[in-house]
């Protein structure tokens, strides 16, 4: 019988062990996966982006999304900040580029990490990180904890919170079933401007970077996901500083999972020394707990002993002085007997002689 | 064992019942709203704020203050202070209730609770944290429930299944104390993944030993807080060891809880020096974080100590009810208020009215049930059938 490393993980996750086994060896290695070869991604120039919108309307047709409460060429959607929600896995937001420029577009999507906090922490494994890119999500298990929302960076996960029964979780798929089918994913095919571009991850690297370096006073020297979060298969370019576009500057190069490998680590530790430690605990009071039993009643019986010994001394010597005064008594009561018996001699004596004088 | 309260004539419509009563009411009302309309209905949770209070007071609150079951068992049967064994029964009662409330609660909250056993039996995401607190919590809850199983067992006189259990009662706890350690500490690492979104006043990589060391102080606290209402409330069901021991666990949890409390002060301030986060102090959150540092941990770690020298319960017991209120501002703070910290004030959350419903309802169900068990079972007093274990 062969076992994968699934099984065998999942077994041992049952015994509550593993994440951790698994995490820490690769906290160890300070090993970085730096993405699926070949995996594909999108770069959204900002530059070329002209806020028409499209890219919504084509991405809630192919993905057979409820319609939308204002049409997708209705612009003034765009006077207010929007993000990602179960009925939208991609919108189009205004940003104000300032000094008097005209104001820029971005688009708000999954950015499908190499190393995806959703996947990192869902309980159940209803995200995976696909070898072509795309961070998928399967709602045959998902309990609907919403911990991908919490541990999501860019706030993209949202959720059906008016489904009583089966809600699920909805975001960006990347179209990962017509990448399979060979297609373009939807919002790439229906923009107008090419201000997205599908491609392999190393390839938009390279097209990103010979664009900053053609124009480089245009763009901001910053490929937007090349690093972010541990490095997203959607890149960014722009011309206007990022955390002005509403893109958090402030994430780091962290992947999630690396966040809580050290907690990870640490169940394994508990679960080894806890048990030997507490039982050390309870085997030393115990012992102490015997000791000063063995101890008192040692004390009880030495003091016993001693009131004993000194018991038997005052009776000795009771008796002894009993004794004495015994054998003066009896020896007072021989001489007193011999005195009297002297005396009736005496008595006698005389008596035996006053006749015989009468006699004489 | 007082007979006179099983004689006297139940009087069922008492404030307190009519109160409950009214409560529970409303309770099954929002739970059918809940699971016919979801939580968009009952909820005022959105894609930005994920986790309202069904989590950071249901779950993050309710798992804390149930720890006096660890802390109490792990005192008298591991550490050998005999002394306070008139608080195990009444700790792990509550510990017991409180973690089943807290899956009972869970069971609104995500989206399809009769996927709760998926992480177990479907798949498991063992790189998940929630996949640690979820395993240890479904562990520990069978563990509480073996370890109150005596009491119930001595109520309905099944002597050899008690025997069997009393035999367990060691390796029940060191397993117990292992579990809470783990989820305890857990529930707070929940949020080591969300730097970017946890104010970094309260996000530090310590945060699991801070939930640890605050479920130790919770603990202490709750078993004092509870005992002073027991023996207010409950005094009839008490034999005289447990009358009397109620003095000798005040002021021995309170100096544990002075301790600790002093501890965990420390190495709050050692967390703002190691992230260098003191320049935050300044800020409105900096204040708010004050408050909670100053008036809700060296606060009652002070008022604890002076009681113990003195002797003063009544200063301990409002110290503990203080101390558990800090313990829900801290888990506040933490899942609620330091959480999306960066958002607009329109994107923040607060709770609908319906949410604040369903925690009530089920603290109510925890009080009936605590007070159904606590009357009938040997729980304030020793089965005069049996030696205490």
């Amino acid at each position: 019988m062969s076992i994968s490393r699934r099984q065998f993980l999942g077994w041992m996750g049952a015994a509550g062990m593993t994440g951790a086994t698994a995490a820490t060896a690769r906290a160890a290695t300070q090993r970085q996966f730096s993405g699926y070869k070949d995996s594909k991604g999108v770069l959204h120039d900002i530059t070329r982006c002209i806020g028409c919108r499209r890219c919504e309307a084509a991405c809630n047709r192919v993905n057979d999304l409820p319609g939308p409460d204002q049409p997708f060429d209705d612009l003034t959607v765009l006077d207010r900040k929007r993000r990602t929600t179960s009925g939208a896995y991609t919108v189009v937001n205004r940003q104000d580029a300032g000094d008097d420029r005209s104001p820029r577009f971005i688009k708000d999507q999954c950015n499908h990490c190499l190393e995806p906090a959703c996947a990192s922490a869902c309980f159940v494994n209803a995200f995976t990180k696909t070898p072509e890119g795309a961070v998928v999500y399967n709602a045959d298990v998902c309990v609907g904890c919403r911990y991908c929302m919490i541990a999501c960076p860019f706030e993209i996960p949202a959720y059906e919170y008016h489904k009583a029964l089966d809600p699920r979780v909805m975001k960006c798929t990347l179209c990962h079933p017509r990448l399979l089918a060979g297609k373009l994913p939807g919002c790439v095919a229906a923009c107008p401007t090419e201000a997205l571009v599908f491609g392999r991850r190393e390839e938009l690297l390279a097209v990103a970077r010979e664009r900053v370096r053609a124009f480089p006073d245009r763009y901001v020297n910053h490929i937007y996901g090349e690093h972010e979060m541990g490095g997203t298969n959607w890149l960014y370019l722009s011309d206007t500083p990022f955390a002005q576009m509403g893109l958090r500057e402030d994430l780091g190069t962290t992947p999630a999972p690396k966040l809580t490998s050290g907690a990870l680590g640490a169940v394994p530790i508990v679960v080894g020394l806890w048990p030997v430690l507490l039982t050390g605990v309870y085997a030393i009071n115990r012992r102490k707990e015997k000791i000063a039993a063995e101890e008192q009643a040692m004390a009880v019986e030495r003091a016993l002993g001693q009131a004993n010994s000194e018991a038997e001394a005052k009776m000795a010597d009771a008796m002894k002085k009993a004794d004495e005064e015994k054998s003066a008594a009896v020896e007072r009561e021989v001489k007193n007997a011999l005195s009297a018996a002297a005396k009736a001699a005496e008595n006698e004596k005389k008596e035996n002689a006053a006749p015989s004088e009468k006699e004489a | 064992m007082p007979q006179e309260a099983n004689q006297a004539p139940a009087k069922y419509f008492t404030p307190f019942n009519i109160v409950a009563g009214i409560i529970v009411v409303v309770g099954i009302i929002i739970t059918v709203l809940r699971f016919t309309r979801g939580l968009g209905t009952v909820t005022h949770l959105s894609d930005n704020n994920p986790w309202g209070i069904w989590i950071g007071f249901d779950l993050l609150v309710g798992v804390a203050l149930a720890a006096g079951g660890y802390v109490t068992s792990a005192a008298v049967y591991i550490f050998g202070l005999k002394r306070f064994h008139a608080a195990v029964r009444p700790a792990i009662l509550t510990g017991f209730l409180g973690y089943a409330l807290v899956v009972l609660a869970l069971h609104y909250d995500v989206g399809r609770p009769w996927r709760l056993p998926y992480p177990f039996l479907v798949s498991r995401g063992t790189t998940s944290l929630l996949f640690e607190v979820a395993a240890c919590v479904a562990l520990y809850l069978t563990v509480l429930f073996i370890e109150f199983s005596p009491a119930a067992l001595e109520w309905l006189g099944a002597n050899r299944a008690r025997r069997l259990v009393v035999k367990l009662t060691l390796v029940l706890t060191i397993f117990g104390v292992m579990l809470s350690t783990l989820h305890q500490s857990s529930l707070g690492a929940l949020f080591l993944i969300a730097p970017s979104k946890l104010h970094p006043l309260w996000y530090s990589s310590y945060i699991p030993i801070y939930f640890f060391i605050t479920s130790i102080i919770a603990g202490l606290s709750m078993v004092i807080f509870e005992s002073s209402l027991s023996h207010r409330y409950l005094a009839h069901k008490m034999d005289a060891g447990h009358l009397a021991a109620k003095k000798d666990v005040t002021l021995g949890f309170g100096k544990a809880a002075a301790w600790v409390l002093a501890g965990y002060f420390f190495i709050k301030v050692i967390g703002i020096a190691v992230d260098n986060n003191w320049h935050y102090l300044a800020t409105g959150y900096g204040a708010w974080y004050l408050v909670e540092l100053l008036g809700f941990i060296a606060l009652p770690a002070f008022t604890y100590a002076i009681g113990v020298r003195e002797g003063n319960t009544t200063l301990i017991q409002w110290t503990s009810a203080w101390t558990v209120l800090g313990i829900v501002v801290n888990r506040f703070n933490v899942s609620l208020v330091a959480f999306n910290w960066h958002l607009p004030a329109e994107a923040r959350y607060f709770p609908h009215w319906m949410e604040i419903g369903i925690s009530v309802f089920i603290v109510t169900i925890g009080l009936l049930v605590f007070r159904f068990i606590a009357t009938r079972m040997p729980i304030l007093h020793a089965h005069p059938d049996y030696e205490a274990h």
